[in-house]
């Protein structure tokens, strides 16, 4: 097990990496812990745990910022903002639910060095859109910063940036200031029920491709659909058919004259129905938490997240049912963000998949035209077997390395964590 | 031409020069290489023009492998490359060297992918901002950042700087909408990062590379991200009696939760000399300006300007018109949009700044900095894009009255520490490169400035590319390897541990 070391402030954070770094002994870096199951394992002697540097440090509703801690909860920045009637508009998703962990976790350092995003990642943007600046301490034992606190900053590298998604592997964030902006007054989804997986891309490229201002673009196969409909309750899966959502979002007023044109755009690909508010907001809260392939809904499973080409997402999903008999999927994004699911233990209609269909996936995204596949969940001997994150080209992989011997040259930082 | 340090020439690179052009030519046949010195002339400055060096030679690469044999070369060699998109940076990014060969991007002018369903478009640097838009706005389609050059400016160009525009606010920079590129690194390594597909599956190297300011790679393509336009656009032009209320009015859309397509503030020597030059109407008895403009679907943007035009008024605005036709609408931009002219028109020289501040220090900056002008002897107008927080200064100063120059520099970088006191940048759009490279180490500590300078070493450990720009000092990158290694026992002891 572990040594564990809870730093109280940056200081105390840099003090113990700088003195790691001179001991080169590797850190596990971890906030509350709630993504620790994503990824390679990470084998380390010292565990860093970041949660005791908590706490807003500024939240300015007029100037649309707010700076804390990176150990702070992001569930108590959502309260503070949603207080004032405001929100981190890129909608982080919550991993807790699918991975099998609580509910509601995770800091607000973990989302940026993960670059968390939702539904609305396709209007808004991700963690990264929305970061501002940052205080951080390399592997190097040394603290620096980087951006601010204004929205237009060119001034010097944008390592805030560059630090999100690197998953705590270059170096330690202390201290994270975002963009927040006001939450949106209402909230509808146009439901079109009943399409094929290619029918319901194009009809979201449609959506998408309007000035309709659309926040949200799912296609849920039927299966995907009953399950997300059970999680979220209303009318999504309703007679076990696909659901293809679109989400409208802001005045009253402006939602009622967009659902009315985005009817009418649709009306081609079939019956169009609405859903209000009240069925919209869990609705896409489980189309963002992944609900369809919770553990407890999809046992025995593996969970792959796919990034492309929005319309090649049912070209990956195509070949995948191919692959590998007893995948399924749900798309986001357009199209562009596929989960699929795969069998990992022996089923009644087939047989496990082994190293996590590892193979058939890459082979997938890269026919799509290029694009990456992160494994989100599988048992630990499966993540420690298998590359997790997309295996890059030589030139950008020898890049990675050496931005990372930059950063933190004697490899201290949740070593193999990326790899 | 104002003093400016730039790194030592290599006066072996001067003696080799016939070489070079030599072996350039063979690289880039045909017209390519540009050595004479009435051919250099053009290039000699970008858009900040009291800086200006001719160049040891021009190359015009036409392809991706001329890009990457003529960088192996000169790395190979141990000679300096400046790439060149458009030259109209504001900040010297594009200033030559004069041992070094300037590269410039121009002839990579085409689109070569426009993804309607997708929603994108891949095109090569050279292509011009509004270029984009041109290209798609026959389906009803745009690039969304707006930088003031983007009739001349290139995307490449774009990608270097991060460039904004009016539209920041609500539809992000030029990081937040671009998807992909296609980069050359200084040895010649030609890299793909980014796609049509969102999100990278390693370290987020797009962050890093849009606005690197030419010190990281040459850009030979880039997928961007368009939008389908606003169903509709209307502007309201507010007059105030002082900046406090402009500000608070600004403070106020924001609270109402309204993000609005562009906000911009002019004060009253902006507002005049914007009106002397294309009498768009503004009132010359106010002391500041607010143009807001909401768009999006038709019935929201009616819903929205009541809402704007309410709180004006209940901030006292002392004149308040809200454009009816898509005609008036843009003569309320006309005269903001010529601000600069408009000024160059009242002044021999102008300086144009470009600072952030939080939106709420608005009216404590103007005063310090009217109080600054009175100690320089020197008129500023300010423009300010009052959404986001950036502030375009313009300080007024003839170059043919010995010492002026000096002052009006001094006085701008005043303004500038001003912006990073009181928690804003040295820089909101126009980039660091060589006008603000000495004023780094106000906003930044030499940690900061080494990590950010790491970077800069993982693509280009020579330092062969762009140098002299962005940083007041480049360290060898062996130099600022070393580490500080204290071993022994955890210096904290009472860390909690469990």
């Amino acid at each position: 097990m572990a040594e564990t070391y809870a730093p109280r402030d940056a200081d105390e954070t840099r003090a113990f990496l700088a003195w790691a770094m001179a001991e080169e002994k590797p850190v596990e870096v971890i906030g509350q812990g709630s993504k620790r199951a994503i990824g390679r394992p990470v084998q380390a002697e010292l565990t860093l745990d970041l949660s005791g540097l908590s706490g807003i440090t500024l939240y300015e509703p007029e100037e649309l910022v707010l700076s804390a801690r990176a150990g702070t909860p992001v569930a108590e920045i959502e309260a503070a903002v949603a207080a004032r009637g405001q929100e981190l508009a890129f909608e982080p998703m919550d991993y807790g639910p699918v991975l099998g962990t609580a509910p509601g976790l995770g800091t607000i350092g973990g989302l940026l060095a993960t670059n968390l995003a939702g539904p609305r990642r396709i209007s808004k943007g991700a963690a990264r859109d929305h970061v501002l600046g940052i205080k951080a301490v390399s592997g190097r034992g040394e603290a620096f910063k980087s951006g601010g606190r204004v929205v237009k900053n060119v001034t010097g590298y944008d390592l805030a940036r560059g630090l999100s998604g690197s998953w705590g592997t270059l170096a330690v964030l202390t201290e994270v200031t975002f963009k927040v902006l006001p939450r949106a007054e209402a909230c509808e989804t146009i439901l079109l029920p009943g399409l094929d997986d290619r029918r319901a891309i194009a009809a979201l490229a449609a959506a998408m491709g309007s000035s309709t201002e659309v926040s949200g673009a799912a296609h849920l196969p039927a299966d995907a659909a009953v399950a997300i409909g059970g999680a979220a309750g209303g009318a999504v899966g309703r007679n076990g058919q696909s659901a293809t959502i679109v989400r409208l979002e802001g005045v009253p007023v402006s939602i009622a004259h967009r659902a009315d044109s985005l009817s009418r755009l649709l009306a081609p690909f079939g019956r169009v129905e609405r859903l209000g508010g009240a069925e919209s907001e869990p609705l896409w809260r489980a189309v963002r938490d992944v609900a369809a392939f919770t553990p407890d809904r999809a046992p025995g499973t593996v969970l792959w997240r796919v990034s492309v080409a929005p319309g090649e997402g049912p070209s990956v999903v195509a070949a995948m049912a191919k692959a590998v008999p007893g995948s399924r999927a749900y798309y986001d994004w357009q199209g562009g963000l596929v989960w699929l699911c795969l069998p990992a233990a022996p089923t009644g209609t087939g047989a496990a998949v082994p190293e996590a269909g590892v193979g058939p996936v890459r082979r997938a995204v890269a026919a799509a035209g290029g694009g990456h596949a992160t494994l989100i969940r599988a048992d630990a001997a499966t993540r420690a077997a298998v590359p997790v994150f997309e295996p890059q080209p030589a030139p950008l992989a020898a890049l990675a390395e050496r931005l990372k011997a930059q950063f933190d040259p004697k490899g201290i930082l949740n070593p193999g964590r990326m790899a | 031409m104002t003093a400016l340090r730039m790194p030592e020439p290599d006066a072996g690179v001067f003696a080799r020069r016939a070489e070079i052009v030599r072996r350039l030519g063979e690289i880039v046949p045909g017209e390519g290489v540009i050595a004479d010195a009435r051919g250099l002339a053009p290039y000699e400055s970008d858009g900040v023009t009291v800086y200006a060096q001719a160049p040891l030679v021009v190359v015009l690469p036409e392809t991706v492998e001329q890009v990457s044999r003529v960088l192996a070369y000169c790395h190979q060699e141990g000679i300096k490359v400046v790439p060149r998109g458009a030259g109209t940076s504001l900040s010297g990014g594009a200033l030559p060297l004069a041992d070094g060969v300037l590269m410039s991007m121009m002839k990579f002018n085409r689109v070569l992918d426009i993804d309607f369903p997708n929603r994108c478009a891949v095109v090569q640097p050279g292509v011009t901002n509004l270029g984009i838009t041109r290209a798609v706005e026959h389906e009803g389609f745009y690039y969304a950042p707006d930088p003031s050059s983007q009739i001349a400016c290139s995307i490449g160009g774009n990608v270097a700087e991060n460039s904004g525009g009016v539209h920041c606010l609500k539809y992000g920079l030029t990081t937040n909408n671009v998807l992909g590129v296609e980069m050359v690194l200084m040895d010649g390594t030609v890299l793909r990062i980014g796609g049509k597909h969102l999100d990278s599956p390693g370290y987020d190297l797009m962050g890093l590379i849009v606005g690197s300011e030419g010190l990281l790679g040459v850009v030979t393509e880039v997928t961007v991200r368009i939008l389908r336009a606003p169903e509709t656009a209307r502007a309201v032009l507010v007059g105030f009696n002082s900046s406090e209320a402009g500000g608070q009015t600004v403070a106020d859309i924001i609270a109402a939760g309204i993000i609005p397509g562009g906000m911009e503030m002019m004060d009253r020597p902006a507002i005049h000399a914007a009106e002397d030059f294309v009498h768009a109407g503004y009132p010359r008895d106010a002391e500041a300006l607010l143009i807001v403009e909401l768009d999006g679907p038709a019935a929201e943007v009616s819903h929205l300007i009541e809402r704007v035009a309410e709180i004006a008024r209940g901030n006292g605005c002392v004149d308040l018109r809200v454009s009816n036709s898509d005609a008036e609408r843009l003569v309320f931009w006309a005269g903001r949009k010529a601000a600069f002219p408009a000024v160059g028109r009242i002044s021999p020289d102008y300086l144009c700044m470009d600072g952030t501040i939080p939106r709420k220090e608005l009216p404590h900056v103007l005063a310090r900095m009217r109080a600054m002008g009175e100690h320089y002897g020197l008129r500023c107008a300010n423009v300010f894009h009052a959404g986001d927080g950036n502030l375009h200064p313009l300080i007024l100063f003839d170059a043919n009255v010995p010492g002026e120059l000096d002052k009006a520099e001094a006085f701008g970088a005043d303004i500038l520490r001003l912006c990073v006191e009181v928690g804003g940048c040295l820089t909101g759009e126009h980039g660091v490169g060589v006008e603000k490279r000495d004023l780094m180490p106000a906003m930044f500590d030499e940690i900061d400035l080494a990590h950010q300078i790491r970077v800069k070493c993982a693509f280009d450990p020579k330092q062969l590319l762009n140098p002299g720009k962005v940083f007041p000092q480049l360290h060898r990158c062996a130099e600022l390897g070393r580490l500080h290694v204290q071993r022994g026992a955890l210096p904290h002891p009472d860390i909690p541990r469990f």
